[in-house]
């Protein structure tokens, strides 16, 4: 049977679908889209891309704490008299239907005046007038269209984030003296002994000596800079020749050019700034969409609801939180602060922040630690602690969020880069010491002439292309790397660290199976009309798979919070919940999660819950094995053990029980061991342990939604591709090897001519680009080259 | 006066010229965003089409 696929988001229809207008939408939500769609002359959005657009989600009372006029002011980019403006971040923006109906905001409200999507980073700036419309309102409209803003406390303290354009105009500097130097330098090259050219010669090279002063003042200043600071900490980086090199061009070519002693390499100089700048940008390949460097206040509302002493609610934002308030928490909604619990019934799920899989029940009385997400109904609390002071996000006041580890690591370029200047600096001093004794008149010509042609430009090219390359294949096959030094770092790992909930364990998949006696049909019947009354979570998802029944009303149903349902149809009763609560003598291990049936008093037998594992990890762990050694730490209870040992056919050591900061100190300890660590987590638990280590990856379902800082975030289905990607990297330090041969052999031709003192300017200007261009594009070919064994 | 300064004059200064349009179109952040323009250049044509027929229709309802 063909499945009857939504026309607003394109998911299947299936018992929900809702038909209207000849079409057919899964729920209602998409229908009421496509509802407001159509009545406003947006109906075009279906023709863009078919099937563009995404389920909206419940709001009712979401967003209440937009009423606070401080928590507005923060959002606000710009307010003034009647004018409003601003940014907000869209997840779910995902296609062209998406811009286009975004930037047709204002036929939804005419109080909207302009509003502009920045696609790549998934934003839109909405500007609006504030007499007809407030913040609340365009967020609820947004919401109700299927483009819910991601608003969290990060917001709260927005700093106004100044664009780094700098590369682009040093970009620009370069490229146009470049251009014009080439051109001006042309007539020399020929060496046309004319008497025009010898007239107008002087002219032309201080046309080039004035294009080169930018160039080398601002264009090439990030250079002197880092081989200034790289020399003060006593390391050789690759910066220091490429320093060396281009100061010896410059105060060489002037000299040349005062002296009337030849053209000066201008061209080469700044060709050279010119590739070395596109390499970096090249280098600097971000995914603006993503953010790395997320911690708890990403995942944090910016308000909630507090309950005055009149139980009058009222929106304070998060840092405006005493202990002593009191709050309510909402269904689907994150407590922000540790606190005990006043009244309502508490269904935690705490697998975000802990990694326990099952949902924590709490009663009145009990504390609550922030960072749990309410399943269920309403719950009042009183606040403990304040945001900072909660035990969640005192984890981030621990050194491994201060340390860079990109400062700290020694890229495979600089470990070159060492060795290449000691050996350039030798040759140099040597040829100069030879031609002091035989012509002293050419010792001076000789030793700038090594110094500018070994600048390793092909050198520093070799690994910002490779990785940069490398960086886009893998953000092609969803695994998307902050920078190039994470690659190389991942190429020495030795030692892979594995979470359990949520990275090996799917969120959204549970498996449901069955021990015990059989039901029969009546029995079926009457569980499936039970669960139907109630909201429980664990209900809800038995309600989903359990097989249809005809629907009848229950004489009787009734619900004791914390323990079970019953429902009773002429006079046969079925009860589901806790062992306690159907009279089951032994239960079974409190590990896992089950839901105990009894009928008419009888136990019959049990639900039980478990988190489904991703496809292929058995797999991957097999093949992971051979290559670093393999640990899974996990925050949960250890009744996953034996299903775990069953994956794969090796032992492998696992922990249990762990707690976020054992985690880090678990990741630390194997590090003065001098293992090279990756951690693969998903929640709030491992950012401790991902920041920590020396590669940590964040593997999520959805790219968009929060994941903690790391140096990687992967798309959950790829991670049975993470062998795959690991052995790319080491791959890729093994171009970068070759590569620095090829330019090595370059520098030895040049340094012939060098060494001999017949280095001409047009040798110079040949020999550059040319190694450049070839290293450039042996790594690009070989990279793609690589890219196919990855889809096999 | 020979006539290369003149023709040195001329390309410098068009080459200035479209080195500045360059510097002033990254200030004005036309580089931050280099997808979506081209995205929202393919709508325009069919946006104008569309609401003047629907005008048009929505005339011809109210007559």
């Amino acid at each position: 049977m063909m499945a009857t696929k939504c026309f607003h988001c394109g998911d299947n229809c299936d018992a929900a679908k809702v038909d209207f207008d000849d079409k057919s939408f899964c729920c209602q939500g998409c229908k009421t889209v496509y509802e407001i769609f159509s009545s406003n002359d947006l109906g075009h959005y279906y023709d863009i891309e078919a099937a563009a657009g995404t389920t909206p989600i419940e709001i009712l009372g979401k967003y209440d704490y937009l009423d606070n006029v401080a928590i507005v002011e923060r959002l606000l980019e710009f307010n003034e008299d009647d004018h409003q403006v601003v940014n907000f971040q869209i997840p779910s923006m995902h296609c062209s239907s998406c811009i286009w109906v975004l930037e047709n905001l204002n036929k939804l409200h005419p109080a909207v005046q302009n509003a502009q999507v920045d696609f790549p980073k998934k934003t839109v700036r909405i500007s609006f007038s504030a007499t007809e419309f407030n913040l609340k309102e365009l967020v609820i409209l947004l919401a109700k269209i299927g483009y819910e803003p991601s608003i969290s406390l990060n917001d709260y303290s927005k700093k106004s984030t100044v664009v780094d354009r700098s590369l682009l105009y040093k970009l620009g500097v370069a490229g146009f003296a470049f251009g014009n130097v080439m051109l001006l330098s042309f007539p020399e090259y020929f060496e046309v002994q004319e008497y025009w050219l010898d007239q107008y010669k002087f002219v032309f090279r201080w046309l080039m000596f004035t294009f080169s002063l930018p160039v080398v003042f601002y264009a090439g200043r990030d250079y002197f800079i880092s081989a200034y600071k790289g020399l003060n900490s006593k390391i050789l980086n690759i910066d220091v020749p490429i320093a060396l090199g281009i100061l010896t061009l410059f105060v060489r070519s002037t000299y040349d050019i005062v002296f009337n002693l030849g053209s000066g390499f201008f061209d080469s100089l700044t060709g050279l700034v010119f590739f070395l700048l596109v390499g970096r940008f090249f280098q600097q390949k971000t995914y603006s969409y993503l953010s790395f460097e997320r911690d708890y206040k990403s995942y944090f509302p910016i308000g909630v609801t507090k309950l005055e002493a009149d139980t009058k609610e009222t929106s304070i934002p998060i840092y405006e939180v005493k202990p002593g308030d009191r709050l309510l928490i909402r269904n689907q909604e994150i407590l922000p602060v540790d606190s005990i619990l006043i009244s309502g019934s508490a269904q935690m799920d705490y697998s975000f922040v802990t990694g326990e899989a099952a949902l924590v029940q709490k009663f009145s009385g009990d504390k609550l630690f922030a960072g749990g997400k309410q399943q269920g109904g309403l719950l009042e609390v009183e606040v403990l602690k304040t945001v900072p002071q909660s035990y969640l996000t005192q984890l981030w006041s621990n050194a491994a969020f201060n340390n860079s580890k990109a400062s700290t690591f020694q890229t495979i370029t600089d470990g070159v880069s060492k060795r290449f200047t000691i050996a350039v600096l030798t040759i140099a001093i040597i040829a100069t010491a030879f031609w002091l004794v035989v012509d002293p008149s050419k010792s001076l010509n000789v030793f700038t002439a090594v110094l500018i042609i070994a600048c390793p430009c092909a050198i520093a090219l070799a690994a910002p292309f490779t990785l940069g390359n490398m960086l886009r294949i893998f953000g092609k096959h969803k695994f998307y790397v902050k920078d190039t030094n994470t690659i190389e770092r991942m190429a020495q790992i030795d030692t892979a660290i594995f979470d359990k909930t949520g990275t090996l364990t799917s969120t959204f998949e549970n498996t449901i199976y069955y021990e015990g006696m059989e039901l029969t049909d009546e029995e079926a019947s009457l569980l499936k009309n039970t669960l139907r009354a109630s909201s429980h979570p664990l209900s809800r998802s038995l309600y989903q798979i359990l097989e249809s029944h005809q629907i009848s009303t229950l004489d009787s149903f009734e619900e004791q919070t914390g323990m079970g349902i019953e429902g009773v149809i002429d006079k046969r009763s079925i009860k589901v919940g806790s062992a306690n609560f159907v009279g089951e003598q032994n239960p079974h291990r409190a590990e896992e999660t089950s839901v105990y049936i009894s009928a008419n008093e009888n136990v019959k037998g049990r639900f039980v819950f478990k988190n489904k594992y991703r496809q292929g990890i058995g797999q991957l762990f097999n093949r992971l094995a051979k290559r670093v050694s393999l640990i899974i730490l996990s925050g949960d209870n250890s009744g996953e053990q034996r299903a775990l040992e069953q994956l794969f056919s090796f032992k492998m050591p696992m922990c249990f029980n762990q707690r976020p900061e054992d985690k880090l100190a678990f990741v630390k300890a194997l590090q003065e061991k001098n293992k090279k660590v990756m951690m693969i987590g998903d929640g709030l638990n491992d950012a401790g342990a991902l920041a920590q280590s020396d590669v940590g990856i964040a593997v999520s379902e959805n790219i968009n939604v929060f994941s903690p800082a790391c140096d990687a975030i992967m798309d959950a289905a790829k991670l049975q591709n993470l062998d795959g990607f690991l052995k790319l990297s080491a791959h890729s330090i093994t171009i970068i090897k070759v590569s620095f041969l090829l330019s090595l052999c370059y520098n030895f031709i040049g340094l012939y001519f060098a060494v001999t003192g017949q280095l001409q300017p047009v040798i110079a200007a040949i020999l550059m680009p040319l190694s450049s261009i070839s290293v450039v594009v042996f790594t690009t070919v070989a990279t793609n080259f690589l890219e196919k064994r990855l889809k096999k | 006066m020979s006539v290369i300064y003149v023709l040195l004059a001329i390309s410098i200064t068009v080459a200035i010229i479209f080195f500045a349009a360059f510097v002033l179109s990254v200030k004005k952040g036309q580089y931050d965003d280099a997808y979506t323009p081209s995205v929202r250049m393919l709508f325009e044509d069919e946006l104008v089409k569309e609401s003047s027929s629907d005008n048009n229709q929505n005339k011809s309802q109210t007559d």
